[in-house]
């Protein structure tokens, strides 16, 4: 819709010691205003001036645009202590700038954007540091209270979180599982197959294969895929909880929220990630003896018969332990970044993404800490 | 004869086949403030989701001046919508940003005006609604009372036509609603604006409704019209009287003679 708008115009009269100011045409959003520089300019200067009047005869349609526009002028009078005669203003306008002037300035109340020396952001990130450090063992210190209390038989949740948990964790998850797995088992194979087949050890895809998914790939890969789907999924629940104030409702009501919100989502992932950690490593296998029996003429007999004889029993329990282990981690991390969630949309947004990445970080110092145990005792 | 502000042709509202409120009927004229009462559950903040465009009726119309709002193209919709400013239950600001960067943002988004032009606008609005030199505090940082008004100085950002509340004075204390009351009718006042309001707090209702719809749960349809204070006086329906006197005319075993001598005294 294009209206036409009567011309903006500002007359300035200048009687003596008082400034007559004729404001005309519509002064409303989508105009062009002229430029109240001259006229401020020399309210500033001239200070022979000590009275402004107004008229708005010629005035059409007004709004905000001319309310900033009085304000600035109104301002600049009090300044330089001119008078500004407002009683031949159109009532509404009147009306609106006692509203405005109503409630004065609360100068306290801005904010200076100072700009802080270096060696303050310094300090500041060394104390955000130790303060990170500090609360994650404290929710770590916490975990472990509600852990006894849930080995005494006295920790307090629903058991149907549990089994929800259960559900999310597991089952629901098992589709992005298998298509991962499936798909690294058959990178893993055509990785290692080209390189054997140089030597016609193509029979060997099956031992690399085999061990890699369930000594290392399987569980990790398992991990990585659970910390971006039930990690934040953590963080984001138990952070809109905070924003809710559901938590604090919940304490009120005499629940521990260590106990009633991430115990059981912790439970959930610790019995689960075994199970999908050892679904995983079947899945790659399958999905390297594709390859193998697809391209590198070895049959399925041979490549399974082959895989059997290479993976021993500790494999297999090095791979789940480490699954286990990383479980814990993502509920962990997940839960600590829902809880120290702040009380806004964005907030829960960052306990996500921090969520997520402290899951990674975690599940990869603990995997590479442990594969070195694992080499020093020879296991 | 001009068209009413605002008119509400035979609508329905329903969520799938559950009905909500049917056989929708009234005007809302240029200036009023309007009420929309009713107890709790019977569909006013859905009606107000059909005014403001969130939601489309099952049944029937609503005509904004001679427009009808759901049958106009996506353009012509977002236009009379940009007509509207809304402020919600809980003033719904974005808290990812301070309350400059709130109320600016429609008008970055709607006008062409400069930065400069936008900070003078920004800092007119809040000092309309008492909250000069706030602009640099995030929602989460002030109270509920301020953030309620600085919802209302982003719904105003663009000047709108007609001003939507939903439960204004909700969470708000007496003191703090009456004042916010007080705004409201000036704004009205000064601004020539319509109102539209949705509360049961019938200290509001009585104060500056000028006109009003009444809303009931059970017959799924209004069953009263006109300004409030009219239909305390007036109205012979039941349910009606009992929301306006919040009840206390059954529990003292009076009756509808003695609710009319006692609102005019």
């Amino acid at each position: 819709m294009i209206t036409t708008h009567q011309v903006c115009e500002i007359k300035i009269v200048q009687q003596e010691a008082t400034l007559a100011l004729a404001l005309a045409g519509d002064w409303v959003l989508d105009a062009d205003t002229p430029s109240l520089e001259p006229l401020l300019k020399q309210m500033l200067k001239d200070s022979s001036i000590n009275r402004l009047v107004f008229s708005t005869d010629a005035l059409g349609r007004w709004d905000s645009l001319l309310m900033t526009d009085l304000i600035r002028i109104i301002d600049r009078g009090a300044h330089e202590g001119i008078e500004v005669d407002l009683s031949t203003l159109p009532e509404g306008i009147q009306g609106l700038l006692s509203l405005v002037y109503a409630v004065p300035e609360r100068l306290d109340a801005k904010r200076h954007d100072t700009k802080r020396p270096w060696l303050e952001l310094i300090g500041d990130g060394a104390i955000s540091a130790v303060h990170e450090v500090s609360s994650l063992l404290t929710f770590l210190g916490e975990t472990v209270l509600s852990v006894g209390a849930l080995v005494r038989g006295k920790a307090r949740f629903r058991m149907i979180d549990l089994w929800i948990n259960i559900q999310d964790c597991g089952p629901s998850a098992v589709p992005i599982i298998t298509l991962i797995s499936f798909l690294i088992g058959l990178i893993l194979a055509f990785v290692g197959a080209i390189q054997l087949a140089l030597f016609g050890a193509q029979i060997y895809i099956a031992d690399m294969v085999g061990l890699g998914m369930t000594r290392e790939m399987g569980g990790f890969m398992a991990a990585i895929i659970m910390s971006g789907r039930t990690g934040a999924a953590f963080a984001a629940q138990l952070g809109t909880m905070q924003v809710n104030s559901e938590i604090d409702a919940l304490k009120t009501m005499g629940f521990k929220p260590m106990e009633f919100l991430v115990l059981p989502r912790m439970l959930a992932l610790i019995l689960v990630m075994p199970m999908l950690c050892f679904y995983a490593d079947l899945m790659g296998i399958i999905g390297g003896s594709l390859v193998t029996v697809g391209f590198f003429d070895v049959s399925v007999l041979e490549y399974f018969d082959r895989t059997a004889d290479a993976i021993h029993l500790k494999d297999l329990i090095v791979g789940v332990t480490k699954c286990s282990v990383f479980g814990v981690l993502i509920a962990l991390s997940g839960c600590m970044r829902g809880m120290q969630c702040g009380r806004s949309a964005s907030a829960v947004g960052k306990a996500a993404t921090s969520a997520v990445v402290t899951c990674i970080v975690f599940i990869v110092i603990a995997d590479s800490t442990m594969t070195l145990i694992c080499n020093r005792l020879g296991v | 004869m001009t068209p009413p502000c605002l008119a509400i042709k035979n609508m329905t509202m329903a969520y799938g086949d559950f009905i909500i409120q049917k056989n929708l009927d009234f005007t809302i004229n240029r200036g009023d403030i309007f009420i929309i009462m009713g107890g709790s559950g019977c569909g006013k903040s859905t009606l107000l989701m059909h005014l403001i465009g969130l939601q489309r009726p099952a049944k029937g119309q609503v005509f904004y001046g001679a427009e009808s709002l759901w049958e106009a193209d996506i353009d012509v919709r977002r236009r009379i919508l940009n007509r509207t400013g809304v402020l919600f239950q809980s003033g719904a600001l974005l808290s990812s940003m301070t309350l400059a960067e709130n109320i600016a943002l429609p008008l970055s988004q709607h006008t062409k005006l400069g930065a400069m032009r936008i900070r003078q606008i920004v800092s007119y609005k809040l000092a309309l609604v008492g909250l000069a030199g706030f602009e640099d505090y995030y929602p989460s940082e002030i109270s509920g009372g301020m953030q309620k008004r600085a919802g209302l100085a982003r719904a105003m950002a663009l000047d709108p036509e007609i001003l939507y509340f939903d439960e204004p004075s909700a969470g708000l204390d007496p003191i703090s609603a009456k004042l916010l009351d007080d705004l409201i009718r000036s704004l009205r006042d000064n601004l020539g604006s319509t109102v539209v309001m949705v509360t049961h707090e019938l200290a509001s209702i009585f104060a500056i409704g000028t006109n009003s719809v009444f809303l009931d749960s059970e017959t799924k349809t209004m069953i009263a019209q006109g300004s409030p204070k009219q239909l305390l006086s007036e109205s012979i329906d039941p349910k009606v009287i009992r929301f306006l006197t919040r009840g206390e005319m059954e529990e003292n075993g009076l009756h509808k003679t003695n609710s009319q001598e006692h609102s005019e005294s």
